[in-house]
């Protein structure tokens, strides 16, 4: 089908390819991380997804469905998620790949700090099933020191899926003397609490299991130093989502 | 008859036919587990008596104690308890608990170097019966092998034969007695044997008429056996207790009269349920009753012992029996199989702690009931103590009375059995293409002499053409030695007691196998899609390999190399297929290493995949350790493309992956596990799969604190290990494989 005079190709750029996704939204899931992504989350785990360029695999839609497909019948339950990097940064091919993916009826779920909602991100949101919004932390000014980016976008974002009705899971990472305020984490809550298409809310224990990817690409590791939470702290961070009738994991 | 009594049917009454028993009279469960009863005290104090026992065995290096005295034989022994009273369910090898045996008749200088590794001296007189008078299995190999044979044996080209141990692989049909009484199953071994009276005497008559006189000879031992354990076993058993002990019965007297490398049970927990049916029925026991005779039936199989070599510990570490236990499935009418009774063998893993034997094996279907599946995957997640095998798979070939023989291979249940051929190292055989039949280690010549590529760079026509003339030669010497072993085997170390429980007429097959797999796959394709440069020592042969550029290793659902592995897998075979088998065998493969892969590792230089020379192999047909990285779906479904019409003996993945890579609660684990069971045994899918639940960490805290993890098991190529058992090599090879953790 490479014929020169077909329109130019769209290409995901993508970083890795998991098969087996067990994390990232519900039951097993082929998961594509893309490749860039415009925030700089000090905790950000995959430091190596961060620049647009470096992508291990450049594939069209059609080519990534394709590898998706072999695959199939491990994701009954399951599905497919893009997550990255951002993929919203990559919206034309996320359209494309997710309409592929729902007409072969499959669960289709993106995972995004949902900063952006142009157009072309509105029609990827027409074909997905779940999003996974992770708002990293619901005070304006620590989310811009945290991530290097605004929090208003994203909250823009969270009210648009709510107007849409797209099932949303908040994803919420709990970092020791970052994000672990107890008001921050209430008034996170009472916003989400808000919101009528929220499904479930995770809190993700900070870890640093990214640290060797830090090492690799030469970086420092702004939290090498910081702890891990204590399990006490995690659960009264659920308990605060819990008192609010939220669904939490 | 009384103990028929409430079971229906007629077929069987009227011949030997368990299947049709089983078929009659089985009931399906869908229930969960919830109605499992913890060990009874009495199975307490003997699990813990044993516990220290093995304890004991482990500190004194392995082997507790051993009798020299005879060579073991179904009635050598007299009757041995661990605690009489407390036992329902009796019988021993020896004497004493943990007390090993001795074997001679399958070779008198590998049974010498096992007693000598453990302190003991053979026995003047045994040793002088087995080396003047008598016969036995190895020197009857060794007394044909041609030269060819023996070079490519050093060479570790062939490895792991069973020309010096006891073959294994047969299962006898340890149900028959239980179900027909010893007298019935006596007399019509008699009738087979008169119905070979009249005609011509030949050799192939006259062995019959032979074999079939051992046969009822072992049935008469097993009688005078089962009596000094206070058991007539003359007539069927008539309650769960008695059918129970006379299923133990069988297979003790199988593993008293030889030391087969596996000793597999069968197909029983669905049978015994239709026993402990009745009894629950009647009242007569309670469940925790029940499950009590289960436990104390495991409990002693889990004791079984043999005295191997340090060679033959190389092969197959950790001291496994194989008592291979094939659970569930379903029907060829599409009824389910899976009992009350099955749940009761995957609990024993609670009630007695885990533990490697007996080697459990849950034959899988999508269809399988949610309960079911659920409570398999918790038992895998909690124990790494069991393995999968695709029913959907086998039954169009087997039926619905298979069982797994040894390691993963299927077979039917007293109506085949299998030669079995251990394996040969792929990768050599492409470095002897390379390097014109000489050996890479040794610089040898082991095959007849051809001109060796002299290239800088591989090229991929030159050298496939070549692996096939050296995988041509190989296999013809490979099918000899098969060949032999077997008839030597049949002659001087015969199973009379399992062959007695099959049919008079049975199936043969002959299993060959291959180790390496993934590193040929890999080497070819980089040889083809990469440059691979060679690099000669002064002899011109090919030590080590430069490549330049890329290519997509095994294990990543690449078309391309998943068609390699196809390719391969199905030359292999198709080159055994034209040769002539001992006893007109069907010849079938596996892709099985046990714990080999480390021993051909170690034997094989440098392959132009990039592994690096004397490393082990990934075991089985795993993707080469490190090299799948695109999750383990990408990974099933390059190993799901080998056709299993080649291999119909095996093909054994071992998958590892740690418990947060599975899912983050219990739940999401188990229901996880069990979608990705049902994504890779689809009926045309994936054959085998071990299962391995652990973080790395765990496994290396165990390397250096063993007293912690007396029960840490894994699963390793088609059995189950206890992982403190492994020598510190295995261990680091264990930890070295892909194990998939969360992104």
């Amino acid at each position: 089908m490479k014929n020169s005079e077909t329109p130019k190709k769209v290409i995901g750029k993508i970083h890795s390819i998991e098969s087996f996704g067990t994390v990232d939204g519900p039951g097993i899931r082929f998961v594509l991380f893309m490749q860039g992504c415009e925030f700089r989350c000090l905790y950000c785990h995959n430091p190596d997804t961060q620049n647009l360029d470096g992508a291990a695999y450049e594939l069209t839609p059609e080519e990534a469905f394709s590898r998706m497909k072999k695959y199939k019948n491990f994701y009954k339950d399951g599905g497919v998620t893009v997550s990255g990097g951002e993929p919203l940064l990559q919206p034309t091919f996320l359209r494309e790949f997710l309409k592929l993916c729902r007409k072969a009826g499959m669960h289709t779920a993106i995972d995004t700090a949902g900063a952006y909602l142009s157009e072309g991100v509105k029609a990827v949101l027409e074909e997905t099933d779940l999003v996974l919004l992770d708002i990293k932390c619901i005070d304006s000014d620590i989310h811009q020191s945290l991530t290097g980016k605004p929090l208003e976008p994203t909250l823009v974002f969270a009210e648009y899926l709510a107007q849409k009705g797209i099932p949303v899971w908040i994803r919420y990472v709990l970092v020791p003397g970052l994000t672990d305020r107890e008001d921050l984490i209430e008034k996170h809550a009472d916003f989400i609490a808000g919101l009528q298409n929220v499904e479930l809310v995770e809190i993700l224990p900070f870890h640093k299991l990214g640290t060797a990817k830090y090492e690799k690409l030469g970086r420092k590791y702004p939290l090498k130093d910081t702890p891990t939470p204590s399990p006490e702290q995690v659960q009264r961070a659920k308990e605060i989502y819990l008192s609010r009738g939220l669904k939490v994991k | 008859m009384k103990c028929w009594d409430g079971f229906k049917g007629s077929l069987w009454k009227t011949e030997v036919n368990v299947r049709d028993f089983i078929q009659e009279n089985y009931t399906p469960y869908y229930g969960d587990e919830s109605f499992l009863a913890d060990a009874t005290e009495a199975t307490k104090t003997l699990s813990d008596k044993v516990g220290e026992l093995i304890k004991e065995e482990a500190d004194k290096g392995g082997v507790l104690d051993v009798d020299t005295s005879m060579a073991s034989t179904i009635k050598s022994h007299l009757p041995g308890y661990i605690d009489k009273p407390l036992e329902k369910i009796v019988g021993l090898q020896t004497d004493k608990p943990l007390k090993r045996a001795i074997f001679p008749r399958s070779g008198i200088s590998q049974l010498e170097k096992a007693l000598e590794k453990y302190g003991y001296h053979l026995d003047e007189g045994i040793k002088n019966t087995y080396t003047n008078h008598r016969k036995t299995h190895n020197e009857g190999v060794l007394s044909v092998y041609t030269p060819d044979i023996r070079n490519a044996c050093d060479a570790g080209i062939i490895t792991g034969l069973p020309d010096n141990y006891g073959r294994g692989r047969h299962i006898g049909d340890y149900r028959r007695i239980a179900l027909y009484g010893l007298d019935y199953i006596l007399s019509e071994k008699e009738g087979e044997f008169k119905l070979l009276e009249p005609g011509e005497m030949t050799d192939e008559t006259i062995r019959m008429r032979e074999e079939l006189s051992e046969q009822i000879q072992a049935l008469h031992d097993f009688r005078e056996m089962c009596l000094s354990y206070g058991y007539d076993v003359s007539k069927p058993a008539c309650n769960a207790q008695e059918a129970i002990q006379y299923v133990y019965f069988s297979i003790l007297a199988a593993a008293k009269q030889h030391d087969g490398v596996t000793i597999s049970l069968g197909r029983t927990s669905t049978f015994l349920d239709i026993y402990i049916e009745r009894d629950l029925k009647m009242n007569r026991i309670t469940e925790e009753e029940a499950q009590e005779l289960i436990d104390h039936f495991v409990m002693k199989l889990r004791i079984f012992r043999f005295l191997r070599s340090p060679d033959y510990n190389e092969l197959f570490s950790g001291d496994p029996t194989w008592i291979t236990e094939s659970i569930g499935g379903f029907g060829v009418d599409g009824r389910l199989m899976v009992t009350k009774n099955s749940y009761r063998y995957l609990h024993t893993l609670y009630n007695l702690g885990v533990g490697p034997e007996p080697n459990l094996t849950i034959l899988w279907s999508e269809r399988l009931p949610e309960n079911w599946k659920k409570y398999c995957s918790r038992v895998s997640v909690e124990t790494s103590a069991i393995q999968y095998e695709n029913d959907d798979l086998m039954r169009p070939e087997f039926g619905d009375d298979y069982a797994i023989s040894g390691c993963v291979g299927a077979l039917e249940i007293g109506k085949s059995t299998q030669h079995f051929g251990a394996r040969v190292n792929l990768p050599k055989t492409l470095l002897y293409a390379i390097n014109g039949g000489r050996d890479e280690i040794t610089g040898k010549q082991v095959t007849p002499p051809f001109a060796p590529i002299t290239s800088e760079y591989l090229d991929y026509d030159e050298v496939m053409e070549r692996f096939g003339a050296v995988q041509k030669w190989l296999v013809g010497i490979y099918v000899q030695a098969v060949n032999i072993i077997h008839y030597m085997h049949d002659k001087y170390a015969y199973e009379s007691l399992q062959m007695a429980l099959h049919d008079l007429n049975i199936k043969r097959y002959q299993t060959f196998g291959i180790a390496g797999l993934s590193i040929v796959v890999d080497s070819l394709m980089a040889i083809k899609n990469a440059k691979v440069r060679v690099i000669r020592n002064l002899e011109g042969i090919a030590t080590d390999f430069e490549i330049t550029g890329t290519y997509v290793p095994f294990g990543n659902s690449n078309d391309e190399t998943d068609q390699m592995a196809v390719k391969l897998t199905r030359d292999f075979y198709r080159e055994i297929s034209t040769h002539k088998m001992y006893r007109n065998s069907k010849p079938t493969m596996s892709i099985l290493t046990i714990t080999s892969n480390i021993v051909y590792g170690k034997m094989t230089g440098a392959t132009p995949c990039g592994r690096q020379a004397f490393t082990p192999f990934s075991p089985g047909v795993n993707p080469m350790n490190g090299r799948d990285c695109n999750g383990a779906v990408a990974s099933l479904a390059s190993v799901r493309d080998i056709p299993y019409t080649c291999a119909r003996d095996g093909i054994s993945y071992t998958f590892a992956i740690t418990p947060a890579a599975l899912g983050k609660l219990q739940e999401e684990r188990q229901s996880n596990l069990a979608q990705l069971l049902d994504g890779y045994f689809t009926p045309n899918g994936g054959q085998h799969l071990n299962v391995n639940v652990f973080d790395r960490s765990l496994l290396e805290d165990a390397m250096e604190h063993p007293e912690k993890y007396p029960q840490l098991t894994i699963r390793v190529s088609g059995y189950a290990v206890n992982f403190t058992k492994l020598t510190r090599e295995q261990q680091l090879d264990v930890i070295s494989r892909t194990i998939n953790e969360a992104k």
